[in-house]
C-alpha cells in the first residue's frame, strides 16, 4: 500500500497492482488508476514544467481540462505520444511516462531561469522583444525561443499504430454520461428510439463517480449507477461508449467522436486500431457535459500541490488517493466545503477552510467545526511558499475592502475553488448564442442553431437532483422529437450537495501586484498581470486580449482559464462581463491525434491507386513506376545494370529504330454521342469539327472560358453522331465535368450524351518504323496500308480476334498506332503483340521515354508546358483555332486586351550552349545574369531532357516575347553557375517535316 | 459536413457526394462577340460574394451527376433551398419564413 492510498476506497481494484515508470523510476499503482492518481498515491505531485517560465507544476484537475500534468507516454518503438495528460492516461502495466520541458531533470531545470526573467516574457513579448535586427529573427531569436518555450517533443519515428474510422447514424446522441446524460439516456432509451451515449472517461458516471454519498431512488449513488448502466446496456436500441470524446460539433448535428481503443491496455490485440474517429449524424443531440471548476487567481496558485478542490474530491472518492496530509481549502463556492468534509471523514483533516465570502450557510461552518476544521471567512489569499511542493499558504483579513494582516498556514496541498462554469465548448461550435446568467454569474447556453438540448450543469443547474431531472426531461423531449412516445422518469435524491458561490477576478493582495505570479492560464503561463497589461496597452476586444496574451490558446483550449481571463479583462476595461463576451471555442474539444484524423488514409491506403489491365505485365517485367494523377504508370523498364538515363535512351533508340510498345490505357476517354454531338464539340473545342469525316481524327484543344488552355487530346469521328474523345491522363474527370456543365446548364437543348470510357478501353500504342509490319497480320476487316489508313485515321475493326478501335496516331513522331480493345482483353493483346514483336526487337517503353520523344517533336503536355495562363497562341497552337467558327468556349477572351498584348510568355525551345547540360525543369530564365538580385525573370523551363536522337539536351520553356527572340542567347542562373542557352522559336527539334510519322 | 438535398434524387445526402460549382444564374451570353471587353470581364470574373443569402450551383457529382442550384446563407452556412437547373430563383423572404 502506497502512503497516500486509502484501503478499500474508490473504484480502483486494490487487489490488482500495476507497475509503471515515471522518468525512469518504478512505481506501483492500481488497476483503475490514471497515471496522475497513481503518482499522487505515491506522493508525487511534481509532474511537469510550465511552458514559458519552466515553473514546477503538478496536476490541477482529474480530466481533459488538465493544463499542467502533461507527459510523454511510450509503448515501444514508434509508439510515443507527447503531451499526454496524466489525468486521462489510464494506468497500464509497463507504462513508460516521462516528464517534459525540463533539462536536465524535472526537479532541477536550467530553463527555470526564465521564471526570474519574467518581465522579458510578459504579454506580447514576442511582438516587443525580438523585433530588431531583422536577420536575428531566423538565426537567433526563433531557435532560442523554440528551444526554451515548448511542450513535448514530436516523435521522430513513424507511428506504428493503425487508426480506424466509422460513420454512424442515431436518433439521439447524448454527450456526457454523468447524472444528466444517464437520465437522458434512460428517458430516450426506454422509448425505443436509437440512442448513443458517449463519455470521455473510462467508465460512465461523471460526477457520481466522485460523490458516492448521494442517494438516488433509494440507492447509494454507485449502486444506482450500476443498475442504470446495466439497464442501458441491456436495451438493444442504446449504445454506451466510454473513452469516447466528442471533439467537434458540426452542421446538421454531425458530431465527431474520438474513441480510445488500446491506450489503456497492457497488451493490445495484434492489429487492433489505437483510436477510432466516428462521424455521427444524430437527429437530436443532448449535451450533458457538466460544468468545469475554475481556479482561484492568487500569487503562487500554480505550485505543485495546489489543485482544484473538485479534483481532490475525485482523487479521494474515485481513486482512494489523499492528495496530502494537511490540505488547506480556499474557496469562493460552497462545493469545496463538502470536499473538506469528505477528507476529514476519511481521516485527512484539512488545516483550514478559507472562504473569500464574509458569510456562508451556517450549516457549513457548524459542520466544519464539528469535524475540527478551522474556518476563516472574508479572507483573501496572497501567496504560497514551497519550491517543488507547496509548504504554506498566506491568508489575509479583508477589512472594509482593504487587505489586512497576513498569516501563514502550513499545508502540503491547497484545494481551490473559484466556482463553476458550464462547459460550453461543443455548444459554441454550433454558433449557438451564449448568455450571461447574472444569478449564477456564469455563461450559459442560449438560443440554439441545431436540434440540440443542453441538460444539467452544462446549463448552470447545480446538483445531482437538478441534473437528473433536467436530463430526463431533455432525453424525453429528444425522443419525442425523434418521433417516439417518451416520458421523463422522476428521480428522488437525498444527500445532494448543491451550493452557491461568487465569481471573482484575481484575489486582492497587500503585496505589489506587479510582482505577483497569479496564474490564469497555467499551460501558457498567463497571469492576471498579463491580462491587465494587455488592456493597458490598448487591447479592447477579448479576442485581441486572448491573442496578445495567449490566454486560452494552449492545448486545454481555455477550459480553466477563459472565464477568469474574461472577468479580469472586463474589470480592467471597466465593463461588465457580458459586455466583453466570451472568446470562440473551436474544435477539437481536446487535442486529437493526427492518426485519428488520418484513419485508414495512411501507407498503402493513403489514396486509391488505379492500375491498368497491363500493369501486372509491367510489374513482372521490372518496370519502375511513377504516380500520374491516381494512376501508377510504368516510367521505364530498366535492364540489369541500367539507370534511368540508360534505360530511357535505349527505349527511345529502339522505338525510333524499329518498334516500341507503350501502355496508353490511362489516357482519358469520353464517348460523345447524339444528333448534336458535332455541334457540341464545335462549341467546346477550339477546332472545327463539322467537316471532319467519319474515320478521321483531329487534335482537339480545350480552353476555359477565360481563354487559357485546359486540356487537349485526339478526337476521332466513328460515325456522324459518335466521337471518341481522348483527354490527358490527369484531366479526364475535369474535362467530363466541364462538358457536363455546359451540356446541362448552358445548352440543355442539345441532344448529346457523354460517357466516361477511360476504364472500358485498354490502349496499346505501337510506335516505330516497324509498327505496321507487326500490326498488319493481326488486323481483320481493315486495310491499314499507308494509303488506305493514313496518319490521323480511325476505324473499328478486329485485332487478334478482339473488337477494337484502331487509331493511327503518333505522340513520338514515328509511324504509330493505338489499339483500343475492351479492358478485359488488354493484357492478352499486349502479350500477343509482344510475342510477335520479338523479330523487330519490340521494346516496351515507359512514360519517361514517351516524354522525351514527344519533346523531341515539340508536342506539349498540358499541365507541364502550360500552367493555366497560356493561350493557344502563347503555346504556339494558334493553328488549332477554327478561325471561321462564330464561337467556342474561351473564344471571346482571346481578343481581350491583355491576351493580345506584347510581352506575353510564349512557348519556345531552348538549346544549351553546352549540349551535355540538361536544364532543370522550373529553372528561371534571365537576359543578363550579372544584373543585381532580384533579377528580371523572363520565364522558366517547362521540359528538359537528354535526347538520344539529337545527341544533345533539349528543353522547352515559356519566355516573354519568346518567338521574337529566335536565336537570342539567354541565361539560366543556377546555384552551380549560370547556364547559357539559345532560344529557338520552333520546338520541333526532331524530323520537323513529319516524314517519319507519315510513312 | 453539410447535408444537401439533391432536387433530382430528392434525397438529403452528405456533402461528400457533391461538388461546388460557383455562383448560380450567370448565363453564358448568347453572343459573346457582341459584348464589350468590360461586359465580358464582368461575365468572367465579377461575382456577388455576399455575406448572407447566396444563389449557387452544386453538382451531385458522386450521385446522379446533375448540376442544380441552391440558396445558401453564408453566415450560418445553412441551405435554405435547392432547385433544379433552369428553374427561377426562389423568393428569399418566403424561404426565410419557412426556415424559422
Ligand atoms: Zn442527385
Amino acid at each position: 500500500m502506497t502512503r497516500y492510498r486509502l484501503p478499500n476506497r474508490g473504484r480502483v481494484d486494490h487487489a490488482r497492482p500495476v507497475r509503471f515508470t515515471f522518468d525512469g523510476k518504478s512505481y506501483t499503482g492500481l488497476a483503475g488508476d490514471t497515471l496522475a492518481s497513481a503518482l499522487l498515491a505515491n506522493g508525487v505531485h511534481l509532474m511537469g514544467r510550465s511552458f514559458k517560465y519552466h515553473r514546477p507544476r503538478g496536476p490541477v484537475s482529474t480530466g481533459s481540462d488538465e493544463p499542467n500534468a502533461l507527459v510523454g507516454a511510450r509503448r515501444g518503438p514508434g509508439r510515443f505520444e507527447p503531451n499526454t495528460r496524466a489525468t486521462i492516461q489510464e494506468l497500464r502495466e509497463g507504462l513508460e511516462a516521462t516528464s517534459q520541458n525540463r533539462w536536465p531533470s524535472l526537479a532541477f531545470d536550467i530553463g527555470s531561469v526564465n521564471d526570474h526573467l519574467g518581465s522579458l516574457f510578459s504579454a506580447g513579448f514576442y511582438y516587443k522583444t525580438f523585433m530588431w535586427p531583422r536577420a536575428f529573427w531566423d538565426r537567433v531569436y526563433e531557435p532560442v525561443i523554440r528551444n526554451a518555450a515548448g511542450l513535448g517533443v514530436s516523435p521522430t519515428e513513424p507511428d506504428a499504430d493503425t487508426y480506424a474510422s466509422r460513420f454512424a447514424h442515431t436518433d439521439v446522441l447524448i454527450v456526457g454520461a454523468g447524472p444528466a446524460g444517464l437520465a437522458a439516456a434512460l428517458a430516450a432509451g426506454r422509448s425505443g428510439t436509437a440512442v448513443m451515449l458517449v463519455d470521455e472517461n473510462a467508465e460512465p458516471g461523471g460526477a457520481l463517480l466522485s460523490e458516492p454519498s448521494v442517494v438516488i431512488d433509494g440507492k447509494p449513488a454507485w449502486d444506482w449507477l450500476a443498475t442504470t448502466v446495466a439497464e442501458l446496456n441491456a436495451l438493444p436500441n442504446v449504445t454506451v461508449m466510454t473513452r469516447t470524446t466528442a471533439i467537434g460539433y458540426y452542421h446538421q448535428n454531425l458530431v465527431g467522436l474520438c474513441q480510445r481503443l488500446t491506450d489503456h491496455l497492457a497488451a493490445p490485440p495484434a492489429g487492433a486500431p489505437r483510436e477510432r474517429l466516428w462521424k455521427v449524424r444524430a437527429r437530436e443531440v443532448v449535451l450533458a457535459q457538466g460544468a468545469l471548476e475554475k481556479p482561484l487567481v492568487f500569487d503562487g496558485n500554480d505550485r505543485p500541490g495546489v489543485m482544484l478542490a473538485g479534483a481532490a474530491q475525485t482523487y479521494l472518492n474515485r481513486y482512494g488517493v489523499r492528495v496530502g496530509d494537511r490540505p488547506a481549502v480556499v474557496t469562493a463556492h460552497d462545493s469545496a466545503w463538502h470536499i473538506a468534509f469528505d477528507l476529514a471523514e476519511s481521516g485527512t483533516r484539512p488545516a483550514v477552510i478559507v472562504d473569500v465570502r464574509d458569510t456562508v450557510d451556517p450549516a457549513l461552518t457548524d459542520r466544519a467545526h464539528a469535524l475540527g476544521i478551522e474556518t476563516l471567512l472574508g479572507r483573501t489569499v496572497t501567496g504560497t511558499s514551497g519550491r517543488l511542493r507547496v509548504k504554506s499558504l498566506r491568508v489575509n483579513r479583508m477589512e472594509n475592502g482593504a487587505v489586512g494582516a497576513a498569516r501563514d498556514i502550513a499545508c502540503d496541498a491547497v484545494l481551490m475553488c473559484g466556482g463553476w462554469t458550464p462547459c460550453l465548448h461543443l455548444f459554441s461550435h454550433t454558433q449557438g448564442k451564449i448568455d450571461w446568467d447574472a444569478g449564477i454569474q456564469a455563461y450559459i447556453p442560449g438560443a440554439t442553431t441545431e436540434a440540440v438540448r443542453i441538460a444539467g450543469a452544462g446549463r448552470g443547474l447545480w446538483g445531482i437532483a437538478a441534473a437528473l431531472e433536467d436530463g430526463a426531461a431533455a432525453g424525453a423531449l429528444a425522443a419525442r422529437d425523434a418521433g417516439r412516445e417518451a416520458e421523463a422518469q422522476p428521480h428522488t435524491v437525498t444527500a445532494d450537495r448543491t451550493g452557491s458561490g461568487v465569481t471573482l477576478t484575481e484575489l486582492p493582495t497587500d503585496r505589489n501586484p506587479a510582482a505577483a505570479k497569479a496564474f490564469i492560464d497555467f499551460q501558457n503561463d498567463v497571469t492576471a498581470k498579463d491580462i491587465r497589461l494587455a488592456v493597458r496597452e490598448g487591447m479592447r476586444s477579448i479576442e485581441h486580449v486572448k491573442r496578445y496574451t495567449t490566454n486560452g490558446m494552449a492545448t486545454d483550449q481555455g477550459k480553466m482559464s477563459n472565464v477568469n481571463g474574461l472577468m479580469i479583462a472586463a474589470d480592467a476595461l471597466g465593463k461588465r462581463a457580458p459586455q466583453v463576451g466570451l472568446t470562440t471555442f473551436r474544435p477539437p474539444y481536446t487535442p486529437t491525434t493526427f492518426g485519428a484524423f488520418a484513419g485508414y488514409r495512411q501507407g498503402a491506403t493513403f489514396e486509391a491507386m488505379r492500375k491498368t489491365p497491363i500493369d501486372p505485365w509491367a510489374e513482372a517485367h521490372g518496370a519502375v513506376f511513377e504516380p500520374v494523377a491516381l494512376w501508377r504508370r510504368a516510367r521505364y523498364f530498366p535492364k540489369p545494370g541500367e539507370d534511368m538515363h540508360a534505360a530511357v535512351a535505349r527505349e527511345c533508340r529502339a522505338t525510333r529504330a524499329s518498334l516500341g510498345i507503350f501502355d496508353a490505357s490511362t489516357l482519358g476517354k469520353i464517348e460523345v454521342v447524339g444528333p448534336d454531338a458535332v455541334t457540341f464539340l464545335e462549341r467546346m473545342y477550339t477546332n472545327p469539327w463539322a467537316k471532319l469525316g467519319v474515320g478521321r481524327c483531329r487534335y482537339g484543344l480545350l480552353l476555359g472560358e477565360d481563354g487559357f488552355i485546359r486540356d487537349d487530346g485526339v478526337i476521332g469521328r466513328l460515325a456522324p453522331d459518335r466521337f471518341h474523345v481522348t483527354t490527358t491522363t490527369g484531366g479526364a474527370a475535369r474535362v467530363l465535368n466541364m462538358m457536363e456543365d455546359y451540356l446541362q446548364t448552358e445548352w440543355p437543348d442539345l441532344q448529346v450524351w457523354l460517357t466516361s470510357t477511360t476504364e472500358q478501353w485498354a490502349t496499346v500504342a505501337l510506335q516505330g518504323p516497324n509498327a505496321r509490319k507487326l500490326l498488319e497480320p493481326f488486323v481483320e476487316g481493315l486495310d491499314i496500308s499507308a494509303g488506305a489508313f493514313p496518319h490521323m485515321a480511325v476505324a473499328e475493326c478486329t485485332v487478334s480476334g478482339l473488337p477494337a478501335r484502331l487509331f493511327r496516331v503518333s505522340f513520338t513522331g514515328e509511324l504509330g498506332f493505338e489499339v483500343n480493345v475492351p479492358a478485359r482483353h488488354g493484357r492478352a493483346l499486349w502479350e500477343r503483340l509482344w510475342e510477335a514483336g520479338r523479330p523487330y526487337d519490340i521494346t516496351p517503353y515507359g512514360t519517361e521515354a514517351m516524354h522525351v520523344m514527344r519533346a523531341e517533336k515539340g508536342y506539349i503536355i498540358v499541365g507541364q508546358d502550360t500552367d493555366g495562363t497560356l493561350t493557344p497562341d502563347d503555346a504556339g497552337l494558334g493553328w488549332a483555332i477554327g478561325k471561321a467558327k462564330p464561337d467556342f468556349v474561351g473564344k471571346r477572351s482571346l481578343t481581350r486586351p491583355d491576351m493580345v498584348a506584347k510581352g506575353r510568355k510564349q512557348l519556345v525551345g531552348l538549346l544549351t550552349d553546352d549540349p551535355s547540360v540538361v536544364l532543370q525543369e522550373g529553372a528561371q530564365i534571365v537576359a543578363d545574369p550579372t544584373q543585381p538580385i532580384p533579377m528580371t525573370m523572363l520565364g522558366h523551363v517547362t521540359s528538359a531532357y537528354r535526347s538520344d536522337a539529337l545527341g544533345r539536351s533539349i528543353a522547352m520553356a515559356v519566355v516573354a516575347d519568346g518567338r521574337a527572340r529566335d536565336g537570342e542567347t539567354l541565361h539560366v542562373p543556377m546555384p552551380e553557375g549560370v547556364i547559357a542557352v539559345k532560344v529557338v522559336k520552333s520546338t520541333a527539334f526532331h524530323d520537323p517535316e513529319n516524314a517519319r510519322l507519315s510513312a | 459536413m453539410l447535408l444537401i438535398r439533391c432536387p433530382y434524387c430528392e434525397l438529403e445526402l452528405p456533402e461528400l457526394e457533391f461538388a461546388y460549382a460557383g455562383e448560380a444564374h450567370i448565363a453564358r451570353p448568347a453572343d459573346p462577340a457582341g459584348l464589350s471587353d468590360e461586359e465580358w470581364r464582368d461575365f468572367l470574373f465579377i461575382r456577388s460574394n455576399p455575406k448572407g443569402v447566396h444563389f449557387e450551383r452544386w453538382r451531385h457529382v458522386n450521385g446522379c451527376a446533375r448540376f442544380f442550384n441552391a440558396v445558401r446563407e453564408t453566415v450560418g452556412d445553412k441551405f435554405l433551398a435547392t432547385y433544379r437547373a433552369g428553374e427561377p430563383r426562389p423568393d428569399v423572404a418566403t424561404l426565410k419564413g419557412d426556415a424559422k
